[in-house]
């Protein structure tokens, strides 16, 4: 017998109770490192269990993010959850429910091929026995490793799998208390910071009496070397002080850069790590050469909640709540840090805002750590402010793409390479180069290390989707990791999936357009894949593509591709435009392929999620920078998409159910911009190779024909 | 000689949906600290301090008001709605059932806020056009892009209550 490849999950944690405990009130509890930031993948997860164990939905309880009694799954990234903790769960319990029915035969005395599982009971030839899961629980040594030996049900089989079950988390959240930020237990403490405008700077003067005088209530100032804290039982008192503490305090040694840094561009020639991946260039019987460079500016998470903490240091031991991506990472992260074992931190997860990738959300812990390990047995409710949430989260990277193609004699591409000059796509602590913020400014900062990316054997960072899953018959990549970007920069959501694909996408209309071709069908002229050909055509059909009008005519209709991480789902996106001094989508089609789908309204309301923000990211946003930093730190000076500008937009999954699962988190954020991009394009006659796609853009543009 | 703070400390009377209040506290605390620290209504929420992106919107005497600016002490005598006083998990309003229904939400983080503003447009107007809950709702932000789902919702509840269906 071969022995089963294991998801990296279930290798990291083998043990099957790390995963699953059937609980005393007759619930079975499902744990999953993989966290809730409103995808719905605790519902989901809860669907895989019901059906593989063949218990009711109701009767599963999923926990999620906890380091004392969950799995660890690093981080929830990357549109894997379904794929990986979703499969280690199928495969768990899978294994459970074969070691159960095994027990029951036992106690009856019977063949296990008699017994049957219905609501968790076990019948024998469709009669009540009186056993079920939590009678043969104990018999069962769940410390065993799993060994993926028990096959999962059949997809046909599948009962609440595939089911559009309402989410589990939704009905509190719009009732009343539901997020991290809600919490208020005994013994608590309002906590703000005073933030080190950069790394390296050194608090000079802080006028202390100022800032009490500010606050108007008791008020406890907490200083290590450059944190300062502001800690009250009055949330408002610890508010004024932090909101008054800028004005009374002074830095040296800070930082200082240019506003011209905020441009994408600023990062050519700057120094960098620089790599060549693929093919070398072939040898090409062409003088057909082109060449185009696209660029997305720096971007932020703009989670809609300031970042949250709740920390309480009892009896030696640190207990975090948090609403960050991975609560085991974090508890290695806040060890380090704070000099304590691991197993003397428990970090749990519990609701925030969404996050979209690495925001401030694991700084706060740190904020919040630090100020309960100086007041031990109290409760510290760390909360950041808006400004801080925009000043100091960990920023998208702007990416600069230049493309350099030899074509056939057909005009299709022969020779193909993508160049990148960005920083780096992952600062998570742990992982990623990065530290936690406030370590920088303790005592002894850790020393700054050379920034990393991620490897392109777990989808690259800035490579990210930089090979088009086009018929090109040799490629390569010339990445720039650039050093030292002005601001500090890190995972969000698709990394640099988004800027390569609206570059890659962008030029293909242009190449097809050099030779008088329909996009369509230019693009069907270079795509053998099958599923990706079956959503091009089918997102042309439903957008009504044969009927298109010429190009010019103010209205534009644009079409982008891509499969998410070359591997993960596909998404073909259609964008219809009116372009008149600027920009306004009319509506956006889109036709996904993510294999097997566990709840096709979830992912339908991903899918579409991904659509308005990456809409939001295209026309409108990008941090700004001054002298001092980024100095977008509200939504006036970094608006997103309002109600009165989204689209119409329709979704569709197409039958994946003979695939394996794919998320579906990321995958219609480049193709959504791309179709922008080319829609703009069809409108206006006139490539704008920039994001996002502003008013001054296209006047530029305009005003350069 | 008091200090500066306690000089406009008083006691305000005022009602949080339907239930008479007193509260005892500067007049000039936010109305948002009131309701989540004085009286422990978590469901309006803190995002920006603004008035920019609605997290905190609720009703004064029915019309929709951003509790992060606004001074208690404005409030007195008057009647404060806050997404609690639209209805429970158990017994939800028929625009909690609504969002529900239409999945109407990702992280839910705006929504109690949305919610609020929607309740005052239809208490005024039991029959909005789209772009008349576009235009009612276009102050509040979402980040997550659930819009349209939003916009959905708070149609049917519209439907669902001139029907006289029940919660």
């Amino acid at each position: 017998m071969t022995t089963p490849t294991l998801p990296a999950s279930l290798v990291e944690n083998p043990r099957l109770d790390r995963w699953i405990c059937f609980q005393p009130d007759r619930t079975v509890r499902i744990a999953t490192g993989k966290v809730e930031i409103g995808q719905g993948v605790v519902t989901a997860i809860g669907q895989i269990a019901a059906d593989e164990l063949d218990v009711p939905l109701n009767r599963v309880a999923v926990l999620s993010g906890d380091t004392d009694n969950g799995p660890d799954e690093m981080y929830t990234t990357s549109s894997l959850s379904i794929e990986v903790s979703g499969s280690s769960v199928r495969l768990v319990c899978a294994e459970v429910r074969a070691k159960a029915l095994e027990r029951a035969a036992l106690r009856l005395n019977c063949s296990r091929d008699e017994l049957t599982v219905v609501d968790g009971q076990f019948l024998q030839n469709g009669m009540a026995t009186g056993q079920d899961y939590w009678t043969v629980a104990s018999e069962i040594d769940f410390t065993q490793a799993a060994t993926g030996t028990a096959a999962p049900k059949a997809a046909n089989l599948y009962r609440v799998v595939g089911r559009s079950i309402p989410r589990l988390d939704l009905p509190a959240k719009v009732s009343g208390a539901a997020f991290l930020h809600d919490v208020r237990p005994p013994r608590l403490l309002h906590a703000r910071t005073l933030r080190q405008p950069s790394r390296g700077a050194t608090l000079a003067t802080l006028d202390e009496a100022a800032i009490r005088r500010a606050a108007k209530g008791e008020l406890q100032i907490i200083r290590d070397a450059n944190f300062v804290a502001f800690v009250s039982p009055v949330e408002g008192v610890a508010q004024a002080a932090a909101a008054a503490a800028p004005q009374h305090a002074t830095w040296n040694n800070v930082r200082r850069i240019e506003s011209a840094q905020q441009e994408a561009a600023w990062l050519q020639g700057q120094p960098s790590d620089d790599r060549h991946i693929g093919a070398p260039p072939a040898t090409v019987a062409t003088t057909q050469r082109v060449q185009a460079s696209f660029s997305r500016p720096y971007i932020a998470h703009a989670s809609l909640a300031p970042s949250c903490a709740l920390a309480e240091f009892r009896d030696g031991h640190l207990t975090i709540h948090s609403h960050g991506q991975g609560m085991h990472p974090l508890r290695r992260n806040l060890a380090a840090a704070l000099g304590l074992p691991p197993d003397a931190i428990t970090a749990r997860h519990l609701h925030g805002a969404g996050c979209y990738g690495h925001n401030g959300a694991d700084d706060a812990a740190l904020d919040a750590a630090l100020i309960a390990m100086r007041l031990p047995g109290h409760c510290i409710r760390l909360q950041w402010r808006r400004e801080e949430e925009f000043g100091f989260e960990p920023v998208g990277p702007a990416m600069l793409v230049t493309l350099h193609v030899a074509l056939d004699e057909r005009g299709r591409p022969a020779d193909w390479t993508t160049e990148i000059w960005s920083g780096t796509h992952v600062q998570r602590p742990g992982t990623g180069s990065g530290f936690l913020l406030a370590t920088e400014a303790m005592a002894n900062p850790p020393p700054e290390v050379k920034p990393t990316d991620p490897p392109e054997a777990r989808g690259g960072g800035a490579t990210r989707n930089a090979v088009p899953l086009y018929d090109v018959p040799a490629h390569r990549i010339v990445h720039h990791l650039v050093l030292r970007p002005p601001v500090r920069t890190s995972a969000l959501r698709g990394l640099g999936a988004l800027p390569n694909v609206f570059a890659i996408e962008s030029l293909l209309d242009d190449l097809a357009a050099r030779i008088g071709e329909d996009p369509v069908a230019y693009r069907l002229s270079i795509l053998s894949e099958p599923r990706a050909r079956r959503l091009i055509e089918a997102v042309a059909e439903r957008a009504g593509w044969s009927g298109r009008g010429p190009a010019g005519s103010g209205k534009g209709l644009g079409l982008g591709f891509a499969r998410y991480k070359n591997r993960a789902a596909y998404a073909a996106v259609v964008a219809a435009v009116t372009v008149q001094e600027s920009v306004r989508v009319d509506r956006v089609w889109c036709v996904a392929d993510a294999g097997l789908v566990v709840n096709p309204d979830g992912a339908r309301n991903q899918l579409e999620g991904g659509i308005v923000q990456a809409i939001s990211w295209t026309l409108k946003e990008q941090v700004r920078l001054d002298e001092q930093g980024i100095s977008s730190r509200d939504w006036d000076s970094y608006p997103i998409l309002r109600f009165s500008e989204v689209p119409d937009i329709h979704v569709e999954l197409t039958d994946g159910a003979g695939n394996p699962s794919l998320g579906v988190g990321e995958c219609t954020v480049g193709p959504t911009a791309a179709a922008i991009g080319n829609a703009v394009k069809h409108a206006l006659g006139v490539r704008i190779h920039d994001m996002p796609l502003t008013r001054e853009r296209i006047m530029g543009a305009l005003l350069n024909t | 000689m008091p200090a500066p703070a306690e000089e406009t400390s008083m006691v305000l009377a005022f009602t949080v949906n339907d239930v008479a209040q007193q509260i005892d506290a500067p007049q000039d605390t936010s109305l948002l600290d009131v309701l989540r620290n004085h009286l422990g209504l978590m469901g309006t929420r803190y995002g920006c301090g603004l008035e920019q992106c609605g997290c905190c919107m609720v009703l004064v005497d029915g019309e929709p008001a951003y509790a992060c600016t606004r001074e208690v002490g404005t409030v007195a005598g008057r009647a404060v709605t806050t997404i609690e006083g639209l209805g429970t998990p158990t017994n939800p309003h028929p625009l909690q059932r609504a969002f529900l229904d239409e999945q109407a939400g990702q992280c839910g983080y705006c929504l109690s806020g949305i919610v609020v503003s929607a309740k005052a447009l239809l208490d005024r107007n039991p029959n909005p056009s789209r772009a008349d809950i576009v235009a009612a709702l276009d102050k509040h932000l979402c980040r997550c892009g659930a819009h349209l789902r939003i916009l959905r919702a708070v149609e049917r509840a519209a439907a669902d209550m001139r029907a006289g269906r029940p919660a």
